[in-house]
């Protein structure tokens, strides 16, 4: 690379393509290696636009403005069959995003008790959680998911024998249904209350950083967190006016009315996800708590800091460190492997685009759409992830 | 404190059964609320599923109405269906041949275990093995009866297309790998964008390509079948995941290695096959079995597309309408053999892991 800019004293030695000069070779061998790349792209992509002229299948996304004709089982959004294309699309992309978001904050609960109950002095609660990580990470997901989907369809009562566990929940082949609050503004005042309590904390948060910098007081961050959490909630539907009337699901006919569903095929997935992933993160939160030497916690405890205040103050942010990096790769499977809702029918983006793809026969459309979105929301969640690990990352001289 | 005479109660016993219980099950408030936890949630489900699975269950019954008499499991299904549940569609009277294979493709994945076997003779094992395996099962030859591989199915199909997968994304693997640290940035910049395109999708996307996208890509008149197909998803797939895999045990080759080699004089290709690639998959070694493990579970995705692998003659052997209704038993059954597999080399990667980390950790 420098070799032609020696300073001036020898004139550099004039350059000959030769074939031991390794910069030559390496630019042949780049060069063969794109050749080769485009060549193989070139042949593969003239040969599926001759495969789909013969088909007659034109390419591009004009069928996403179609009409779609199919009917989709659960849906955040309003959706019939007189809907676009597309926007069947993004009711399976919600799907997917719910399920995924749900699943990640239930197994990482799931994940770290019993990772933390594997360590546990307690011998049955850690002969229960090993036995529990080994039979579920041994076992093909799928398989799991199939396992839950029949035990809900097949071994629950149907609707009229439904099992009513507490009032108004109701467990039968058709799902859990549960009670749900009326439509009411005070739910949104709710709501509202619980993103201002979030801004609040973050205030708090630095509040009490700046305090205890300039004073060394420190300040009870976490209860304040949790009374504004659920305090301003609480205050936004008291303003509101207190409703009380819930919408209870009742039997008429041969099924249910009214109330909120949890359908088989999302209670069988998000079971089956949280189970599986759980059993994965429980190792991940294991090693990351062994990984923080003994030491650690008998210099706390020399400092004369209680054992909370160790955990929370020492170990844990020093875990984190080991935690995060597998724990994203974690999240990240969960997310991939709700594309296993297609087997057991929850319409989550990859059943609906292969619905898509059959009625129209846009298939390398069809799949592009299931890539790109698996891509996204693998890149975000990694972005993210990347930077809470800096955020958390040991600042070294 | 101030008169010393009385003497002290004696320690309490710190050996025995009594000691360990109190010591492991009851030292403290919460773990005792814990301990009697667990004891009720057994407690609780324990004896139904034993009354369940062992009390009321049917293990000889003929027909599905003498078997749902029992109120139990109905294990008598399993024992009508293992044939189909095992083998698939395969010709039952040829059934041994399948069965050869799959025995052989096992003793093949515990050679590979062995440390004995890791030397030149393993890759002759393993290309050796693999054609047994092909003729077994497609026969045609030796006055073997020639089966399409349309009617395989079962364990032995699982077996394939993990084993398969493994060993030709192998090479693959390596190669990406090898790409990825390349200081040549054309090269690089295409194995990382090959590694993490394939990465950020889930493999039922890479097993739907192939099944919809790959005849659009052939020139006309070519075809693949659809099993191959799936081969070629799970390989395209896996040689991703490998790739990182080995890229971890080239990073972790101290630099000296590297350089050492460079000034003795070594070319690229010498360098790697001699001094740094027999040290870094030695490394990676437990990372790589823990990949077979994925890869045999996830094998089980094929059921999507409509290959008859173990998990999807499990789901055909419940459609018989003279046996309706046992999913639960076909699938504990299944689950045992997936996890005898998978158990079992996940702890065989433990006990490696133990075993080489001699040298590296301090």
């Amino acid at each position: 690379m420098a070799k032609g800019s020696v300073n001036g004293a020898q004139p550099a030695p004039p350059r000959r393509l030769s074939w031991n000069d390794p910069d030559v070779r390496s630019i042949v061998y780049q060069a063969v290696a794109l050749i080769l790349v485009v060549a193989i792209g070139w042949f593969l992509v003239s040969n599926t636009l001759h495969n789909l002229s013969i088909r007659n299948i034109s390419t591009g996304f004009d069928f996403l403005s179609r009409e779609s004709g199919f009917a989709i089982g659960e849906s955040p959004i309003a959706f019939g069959p007189e809907n676009t294309y597309a926007r069947a699309i993004l009711v399976g992309l919600l799907n997917t995003i719910r399920v995924a978001v749900v699943g990640i904050v239930l197994a990482t609960i799931l994940g770290t008790i019993v990772g933390i109950a594997r360590l546990s002095k307690n011998w049955l609660i850690a002969k229960l959680s090993m036995i529990y990580v080994e039979v579920i990470r041994n076992i093909p997901l799928l398989l799991q998911l199939f396992f839950w989907y029949a035990i809900i369809t097949e071994s629950m009562p149907g609707p009229r024998q439904a099992l009513n566990l507490l009032p108004g929940v109701f467990v039968s082949n058709r799902g859990v249904k549960v009670p749900a609050p009326t439509d009411h503004f005070a739910y949104d005042l709710a709501a509202f209350g619980f993103l201002l309590a979030i801004v609040l904390i973050i205030f708090v948060v630095r509040f009490a950083r700046k305090r205890q910098d300039a004073t060394g007081q420190a300040f009870p961050v976490y209860r304040t967190g949790i009374a504004l959490l659920l305090g301003m909630p609480v205050l936004g539907w008291l303003i509101g006016g207190a409703p009380l009337e819930l919408d209870v699901p009742k039997l008429q006919g041969f099924n249910f009315v009214g109330g909120a569903t949890l359908t088989p095929e999302f209670a069988a997935l998000l079971f089956g996800l949280v189970l599986y992933t759980a059993g994965f993160i429980a190792e991940v939160v294991r090693s990351g708590i062994q990984a923080v030497s003994y030491g650690q916690w008998e210099a706390a405890s020399a400092l004369g800091l209680t054992r909370s205040q160790t955990l929370r103050l020492i170990v844990l942010p020093q875990s984190l460190r080991v935690i995060i990096p597998p724990m994203t790769s974690q999240y990240l499977n969960l997310t991939k492997n709700s594309s296993l809702a297609v087997a057991i029918g929850y319409p989550d983006i990859v059943s609906v685009a292969n619905t898509t793809l059959n009625q129209t026969g846009q298939a390398i459309e069809g799949i592009m759409i299931i890539m790109a979105v698996y891509l996204s929301i693998s890149l975000s969640i990694s972005l993210f992830m990347n930077w809470y690990n800096k955020h958390i990352a040991l600042v070294e001289r | 404190m101030t008169t010393a005479s009385e003497s002290l109660p004696p320690p309490s016993i710190s050996t025995g059964p009594i000691a360990w219980v109190r010591e492991r099950l009851f030292s403290s408030p919460l773990n005792t609320v814990l301990t009697v936890l667990s004891v009720w949630l057994i407690l609780m489900a324990l004896p139904p599923f034993i009354e369940w699975a062992l009390i009321k269950s049917s293990f000889t019954a003929a027909t599905s109405q003498e078997c749902r008499a029992g109120g139990g499991a109905c294990w008598a299904f399993i024992g009508q269906k293992y044939r189909l549940i095992l083998f698939g569609l395969y010709p039952y009277e040829e059934q041994w041949r399948p069965l050869i294979a799959a025995i052989l493709l096992v003793a093949m994945i515990v050679a590979s275990c062995m440390p004995r076997f890791w030397n030149v003779s393993l890759p002759i094992i393993w290309v050796g093995g693999l054609i047994v395996v092909a003729i077994l099962m497609w026969g045609g030859v030796f006055g073997l009866r020639y089966v399409e591989n349309t009617l395989w199915g079962g364990l032995p199909l699982t077996l394939i297309l993990a084993t398969f997968g493994i060993a030709i994304a192998f090479p693959f693997g390596i190669v990406l790998a090898l790409g990825r640290r390349s200081r040549m940035p054309a090269i690089k910049t295409l194995c990382i964008m090959y590694i993490e395109l394939i990465r950020g999708v889930p493999l039922i996307s890479m097993l739907f390509m192939s099944s919809v996208m790959l005849p659009l890509f052939l020139p006309e008149g070519f075809s693949i079948d659809k099993l191959l197909r799936a081969q070629i998803a799970i390989i395209l797939f896996a040689a991703a995941y490998i790739a990182e895999v080995v890229r971890g045990g080239l990073q972790a080759i101290p630099k000296g290695q590297y350089e050492g080699a460079d000034s003795l004089g070594l070319s690229y290709g010498q360098k790697m096959r001699l001094v740094i690639l027999p040290q870094a998959l030695k490394i990676v070694i437990p990372p790589l079995v823990n990949l077979f493990i994925a890869a045999f579970k996830d094998t089980s995705l094929v059921v999507i597309i409509g290959i008859y692998d173990l998990m999807q003659s499990a789901k055909v052997s419940l459609t018989d309408p003279a046996w309706r209704g046992f999913s639960i038993e076909v699938y504990i059954f299944i689950s045992i053999i997936y996890f005898l597999f998978c158990y079992s080399m996940s702890k065989y990667s433990q006990n490696l892991e133990k075993r080489l980390a001699t040298g590296h950790k301090r």
